[in-house]
C-alpha cells in the first residue's frame, strides 16, 4: 500500500484501498469513461445512472486501478465496459460470487457489483442473500425496471401482478418481490433506494454505500424505454412524486409528499395519515442505524403496486463486521500465531505430520 | 514372551467390518498407522455407507475397512481379503462372498442374536450351522469380554460396549506382530480430556492383545518383514489429503496465496476440511452458499492474482459447468478438482467410479476446452495437484483433477517430497503496456498472446495504466475488445484450442520388460493400482504384456498415437462405460478394447490379470489361424 498521505474521503467502505497521493492531479468524470461505444437504447434509464456514478466516482479519491466493478448478465451488467476500471462482464446472476473472491482475496479494491432484477432477484436470488447476510464489503447496485429487457421482454421478479408481456399474454400470475424488503430480511447491513434520473438523490445514496463497509444494496429505479417505458412515470412527475415519495432522512420523522406522515398504529402497524391532528407521539422516526431491521422493514412494506407512498433514501445503515476482514483475520492470526509467512521448513513439517517413519539409504 | 508358534508371510489383506457406528474405519486405520510404521507396504480401502447411520444391524448400515499389507511393493487394496473380522451377522453375511475358502473370520458372537440374525434373514447362526466349516472361524464374545475386562471402570455398560472395536484391534496387533505404542499415543490425545474413557480404550486394546496371547484359540502368530523401499520418510496418506497438501505446496512455491471456493461434498468434503485448517499458509477457505458461488468465488480470487480452486464431486461439476466456461473465456486459472463418484445425478455417493472424464472434456456449452490430469494413487494426489497448478498459472486455464473415490478415502505408504525438490513456478503478473498502438504509443492489450503457450497476460486489478475488462462475451483477438465478427470468433475458438493443445505434457512411458510384448493394457487415474498388479501377476504367468498409464488426459502426451499404434491389443480398463475408449477411437483410430465395470468398487487384479490371459490367448489363436 501506498506510504504517502492519502486523500479523498475517509469513508470506513474504502478503508485499505489506496487513495491518490496529494499531488496527483484530481480526477474529473472524464477518467472514467471508457473507449467502448455505449450501447443502450435511447432514452434508457441506464445512461443517466452511468451519468451519474461517472460523475460519483471522482469524489471518492480513489486509485481508479484499485475499482473493480463485477456484473452479470442483462442490460444493466454491460455496465462495466463503459467505465475506464478494472471490469468484469460476468454469467447471469453470478457476480456477487465472483465479487465475493475478489473482494475477500484482496483487501486492496474497492468492489462494485452491477445487477438488474432479473440478475440478482431470479437466476441469482441465492447468491444475493448470502452476500448480503456475509456482509461482504461489496457495493451492490440494482437497477430495477421490472422487466427482461435483453431478452426483449418478459416479466420479471418485480414486474406487477398480472403484467401482460411477451411471455404472459393473459397477465403474469407471479407476486413479485420487493427487493429492499428481501434486502432487510436477509439482514443486509446497508439497504437504500434511488431514481434513475434523480442525479441528486442517487449520488447521495451511493456517497453513503460508498462509506459504508460492508454489503450496500442500493435499488435503483430504472427505466426501460423500450419494453417497460414509463413503470415509475408517476413518481417522475412533478407534482406526484411530491405526494408519494418518502424520503428517509435519519433522526428524522416519516414524511409523505408535504402534508402526510408515517404514525404507527396500535397493532404497530405503519399507516400513512395526515400531518395535521396526527398524534405526534405516534409519528415514526426513522433510525437507519436501529439494529433490528423490523422498522426499516415496515417502512418498506409503505410501497404498494400503485405506488402511492414510495420511500426512497437509505432503509438502514448499521456497522457490522465484515466477512473478508473476518476471513482476512483469521489469516493474519493463523499466521502471527506462528509469528511468521509460511517457509519451506513449515511447508515440511506439514507434509511429514505427526506419524512418520524413515526406510535407510 | 509368548510360547506360541510365529509364522513368516508376505502378505495380508484384512477386512475390519460392522455397523457404521462400530468404528471401524478408526479401527482400520490404527491398524495402518501401526503396519506402516513396521515397514510394510500397504493399501487401504474404506466402504462405508452414504447413510450417517443407517438402521443398526442390517446389510445397509454395513461400514467396512480393507487393508492390504506386504514386505513387497503393494499395488492395491487386495481382492479377497485372508482375514475378516465381522463385528455383527450383518458384517458377516455382507463380506462372506468377497472370502476365498480357508480365510479366517473372527465374529463377535454377543451381536449374533436372534433379533440380529434375523435382520439379515438368518434362520439359524451361521456360527452354529456349520456352513462356515470350509474357514478358520473364530467366534468370540467381543462385547462381553470387553465389558467384562472393563469391570472396574466407572463407565456406563454402552460406553464399555464402546470400547469393543479397540479390544478387536488389540487382538489383530498381537496376532499381526503390529506394535500398539502409536495407537495408546493417538488414543491419549483423542481422549485427553476424558481420562475414563482413555483409561478404559487403552484397557480394552491390552485386553485384546493379551487375549491373543493367552487364550489356546489362536495358536499362531504372524509375522510381515518389511517391504524394500526406496530410502526416505515416509508417512501414510489418504488421496484427499494428499491432494490438499499438494495444492498448498503448489501455492507456496507459486508465492500465490491458495482461495478455495467449494460447497460440502461426498467424497470432496476432506479438502475443504484440511485445507480450511491451514490458514497459516495463508490459505483461505470459503464455504460458498452452493456449487455455483464456490467456483465464482475461486474466479474472482484467480482475476485478483490468487490461486483460485474449487473442489467437488460429479454433481458439484454439472452445477459449475456455466462458470468454468466463463473461465475458459476469461482465461485466467483455475484449479478443479472433481473426485469423482458413482453417477449420474445423485448416483452412489460414497462409492467410486471414474465416469466423469466426457464432462470434464466436453460438459461446457460452445467449444471450450479445458486441460485434465488423473492421479493414479493416493499420494500421487499431491503430485497431479502440483501439475495441475503449475498448468493453469502457466497457460491461464482451467484445469481438471480427476480424482475419485477410491483415492481419496484410500491410503498409502507415501514418499514425503523433499520441500527443496518442489519446482518453483514464478508468476509474472504483467505491470506494463506490453504492445504498441497505430500511433506508435505503448499500449495495453489483455488478448495479447505468448508466443510460446498461447496466454494471455494475467493482469490484475490495482494495475496503474492498465485498466480493462474482460468477461464472457467473445472478445476481440489481441485487444480484447467486444467482438461479434464471425472471422474472429473463428479464429478466437482455435486460439483457444490451440493453448490447450500445445500444453506441454511429458510422453507417455511405457513398461514393457521383455520388449516382446504385443498386448497393451493400458489406464488412467486409480485404476493404476488393479492394472499394474493384474499386469505382475500376468507376467509371472509368463505372459508379455506392456503397461502404460496416462497422467494427462487433456493434451494427451504427443507419443500416445505411435504408443498406440505399436501394438497388437489396447486393452483399456475403466470403471464407467468406455470414455477414455471412446476419445482414444476417435483421435487416433485405433481399436482400442474397452473393459469396463462400475459397481462402485475398484477392479481386482485378478479379474484384469484374466483378461490378460485371455486377450493373450485370444492373439495366439489368432496368430497361429494366421499361419495355417
Amino acid at each position: 500500500m501506498t506510504s504517502t498521505v492519502e486523500l479523498g474521503m475517509p469513508g470506513a467502505g474504502t478503508l485499505g484501498v489506496p487513495h491518490l497521493v496529494q499531488d496527483a492531479p484530481a480526477q474529473t468524470k472524464k477518467d472514467f469513461v471508457s473507449d467502448q461505444e455505449v450501447r443502450w437504447c435511447a432514452g434508457c434509464g441506464d445512461y443517466s445512472i452511468l451519468a451519474a456514478i461517472q460523475g460519483f466516482l471522482p469524489e471518492l479519491g480513489l486509485k481508479r486501478e484499485n475499482i473493480v466493478f463485477v456484473s452479470g448478465i442483462g442490460c444493466s451488467s454491460r455496465f462495466p465496459f463503459y467505465l475506464d476500471t478494472y471490469g468484469m462482464h460476468s454469467i447471469h446472476g453470478r457476480a456477487a460470487t465472483i465479487a465475493t473472491g475478489l473482494a475477500t482475496a484482496r483487501a486492496d479494491l474497492s468492489v462494485w457489483v452491477v445487477t438488474g432484477d432479473g440478475d440478482a432477484l431470479s437466476i441469482g436470488g441465492n447468491h444475493l442473500i448470502h452476500a448480503l447476510r456475509r456482509n461482504v464489503n461489496l457495493k451492490i447496485l440494482l437497477f430495477n425496471n421490472r422487466i427482461y429487457g435483453l431478452t426483449k421482454g418478459q416479466y420479471s421478479p418485480t414486474s406487477e401482478f398480472g403484467k401482460i408481456t411477451k411471455s404472459s399474454p393473459f397477465g403474469s400470475v407471479d407476486t413479485p418481490f420487493n427487493p429492499v424488503s428481501l434486502a432487510l430480511g436477509a439482514e443486509a447491513t446497508f439497504v437504500a433506494r434511488a431514481m434513475d434520473t434523480d442525479r441528486k438523490g442517487l449520488t447521495s445514496v451511493l456517497r453513503a454505500a460508498a462509506e459504508h463497509r460492508g454489503t450496500a444494496l442500493v435499488e435503483i429505479y430504472q427505466n426501460c424505454s423500450i419494453f417497460n417505458d414509463g413503470a415509475y412515470e408517476v413518481l417522475k412527475d412533478r407534482d406526484e412524486a411530491a405526494a408519494r415519495l418518502v424520503h428517509l432522512v435519519d433522526g428524522e420523522p416519516v414524511r409523505v409528499g408535504t402534508d402526510k406522515v408515517v404514525v404507527r398504529a396500535d397493532s404497530g402497524e405503519f399507516t400513512v395519515v395526515a400531518a395535521e391532528g396526527a398524534d405526534p407521539s405516534r409519528i415514526v422516526i426513522h433510525h437507519a442505524d436501529a439494529e433490528d431491521p423490523s422498522e426499516a422493514f415496515q417502512l418498506s412494506r409503505l410501497d404498494d403496486p400503485t405506488m402511492s407512498h414510495v420511500p426512497m433514501g437509505i432503509f438502514r445503515n448499521v456497522s457490522k463486521p465484515t466477512y473478508d476482514d473476518l476471513v482476512r483475520a483469521q489469516v493474519d492470526d493463523a499466521v502471527e500465531s506462528v509469528g511468521h509467512k509460511a517457509t519451506d521448513s513449515d511447508l515440511a513439517t506439514l507434509l511429514h505430520g505427526k506419524d512418520t517413519w524413515t526406510v535407510g539409504g | 514372551m509368548s510360547n506360541k508358534r510365529v509364522q513368516s508371510l508376505d502378505s495380508v489383506i484384512i477386512r475390519f467390518a460392522g455397523d457404521s457406528g462400530d468404528g471401524m474405519q478408526l479401527t482400520g486405520d490404527r491398524f495402518t498407522s501401526e503396519t506402516a510404521a513396521l515397514g510394510n507396504d500397504l493399501s487401504t480401502l474404506p466402504n462405508y455407507p452414504a447413510e450417517i447411520r443407517a438402521p443398526q444391524g442390517t446389510l445397509l448400515g454395513v461400514s467396512s475397512f480393507q487393508l492390504h499389507f506386504a514386505d513387497h511393493n503393494v499395488l492395491t487394496p487386495g481382492d479377497a481379503p485372508d482375514v475378516l473380522v465381522a463385528m455383527n451377522p450383518a458384517a458377516l453375511k455382507a463380506n462372506l462372498g468377497d472370502l476365498p475358502r480357508g480365510a479366517t473370520i473372527i465374529v463377535n458372537t454377543d451381536e449374533f442374536t436372534k433379533r440380529n440374525l434375523a435382520k439379515v434373514g438368518y434362520d439359524v447362526s451361521p456360527v452354529e450351522d456349520g456352513s462356515l466349516d470350509s474357514y478358520h472361524l473364530h467366534p468370540l464374545g467381543l462385547t462381553s469380554i470387553t465389558v467384562d475386562a472393563l469391570a472396574e471402570f466407572p463407565l456406563s455398560r454402552k460406553d464399555k460396549e464402546r470400547a469393543k472395536n479397540m479390544f478387536a484391534l488389540g487382538l489383530l496387533s498381537w496376532l499381526y506382530t503390529r506394535p500398539t505404542a502409536g495407537t495408546e499415543q493417538f488414543l491419549k490425545s483423542k481422549f485427553g480430556s476424558k481420562p475414563d474413557i482413555l483409561q478404559a480404550n487403552l484397557a480394552a486394546l491390552h485386553a485384546g492383545f493379551n487375549y491373543g496371547e493367552t487364550t489356546e484359540d489362536f495358536a499362531v502368530t504372524y509375522e510381515i518383514a518389511p517391504a524394500t523401499m526406496r530410502a526416505g520418510a515416509y508417512r501414510n496418506i489418504v488421496g484427499n489429503n494428499a491432494l490438499a497438501y499438494g495444492l498448498v505446496a503448489a501455492a507456496h512455491r507459486s508465492k500465490l496465496p491458495l482461495v478455495l471456493g467449494a460447497y460440502p461434498i461426498t467424497p470432496a468434503t476432506d479438502i475443504l476440511h484440511t485445507l480450511s485448517r491451514l490458514k497459516k499458509f495463508g490459505v483461505v477457505t470459503i464455504q460458498a452458499e452452493d456449487e455455483i458461488a464456490g467456483v465464482g468465488a475461486a474466479i474472482g480470487a484467480s482475476y485478483g492474482g490468487a490461486l483460485g480452486v474449487t473442489a467437488t464431486s460429479g454433481p458439484g461439476i454439472a452445477l459449475k459447468s456455466e462458470a468454468i466456461g466463463l473461465a475458459v473465456m476469461l482465461e485466467l486459472p483455475l484449479v478443479i478438482v472433481n473426485v469423482q463418484r458413482g453417477g449420474p445425478s445423485t448416483g452412489l455417493p460414497t462409492k467410486t467410479e471414474q465416469s466423469d472424464l466426457l464432462q470434464a472434456m466436453f460438459g461446457r456449452n460452445g467449444e471450450s476446452p479445458c486441460a485434465i490430469i488423473a492421479p493414479q494413487s493416493p499420494g500421487d494426489c499431491f503430485d497431479a495437484a502440483f501439475e495441475a497448478v503449475r498448468i493453469a498459472t502457466t497457460y491461464r486455464t482451467p484445469v481438471f483433477v480427476l480424482s475419485d473415490g477410491y483415492l481419496a478415502n484410500g491410503s498409502e505408504p507415501w514418499l514425503i517430497p523433499e520441500v527443496a525438490d518442489l519446482p518453483h513456478n514464478d508468476i509474472t503478473f504483467v505491470t506494463e503496456p506490453n504492445d504498441i498502438d497505430a500511433n506508435g504509443d505503448p499500449v495495453f492489450h489483455p488478448f495479447l498472446r505468448d508466443p510460446e503457450t498461447l496466454a494471455r497476460p494475467w493482469t490484475i486489478p490495482g494495475t496503474p495504466g492498465l485498466e480493462h475488462r474482460i468477461g464472457g462475451i467473445e472478445k476481440a483477438d489481441v485487444t480484447g475488445d467486444l467482438s461479434y465478427d464471425p472471422d474472429n470468433h473463428d479464429k478466437m475458438t482455435r486460439l483457444r484450442q490451440a493453448k490447450i493443445d500445445g500444453i506441454a505434457v511429458p510422453n507417455l512411458v511405457v513398461d514393457d520388460p521383455s520388449g516382446d510384448a504385443d498386448i497393451l493394457i493400458l489406464g488412467w487415474g486409480s485404476t493404476y493400482g488393479p492394472i499394474a498388479e493384474a499386469t505382475r501377476l500376468a507376467r509371472n504367468d509368463g505372459l508379455h504384456v506392456a503397461r502404460a498409464h496416462l497422467r494427462h488426459l487433456n493434451p494427451f502426451p504427443a507419443n500416445l498415437g505411435e504408443v498406440l499404434g505399436a501394438y497388437r491389443q489396447v486393452i483399456l480398463p475403466e470403471m464407467n462405460l468406455g470414455q477414455l475408449a471412446l476419445l482414444l477411437r476417435a483421435k487416433y483410430l485405433v481399436d482400442v478394447q474397452s473393459y469396463t465395470q462400475v459397481r462402485g468398487l475398484p477392479f481386482t487384479s485378478v479379474e484384469l490379470a484374466n483378461v490378460l490371459t485371455e486377450a493373450s490367448e485370444l492373439a495366439s489363436a489368432t496368430v497361429s489361424g494366421a499361419t495355417r
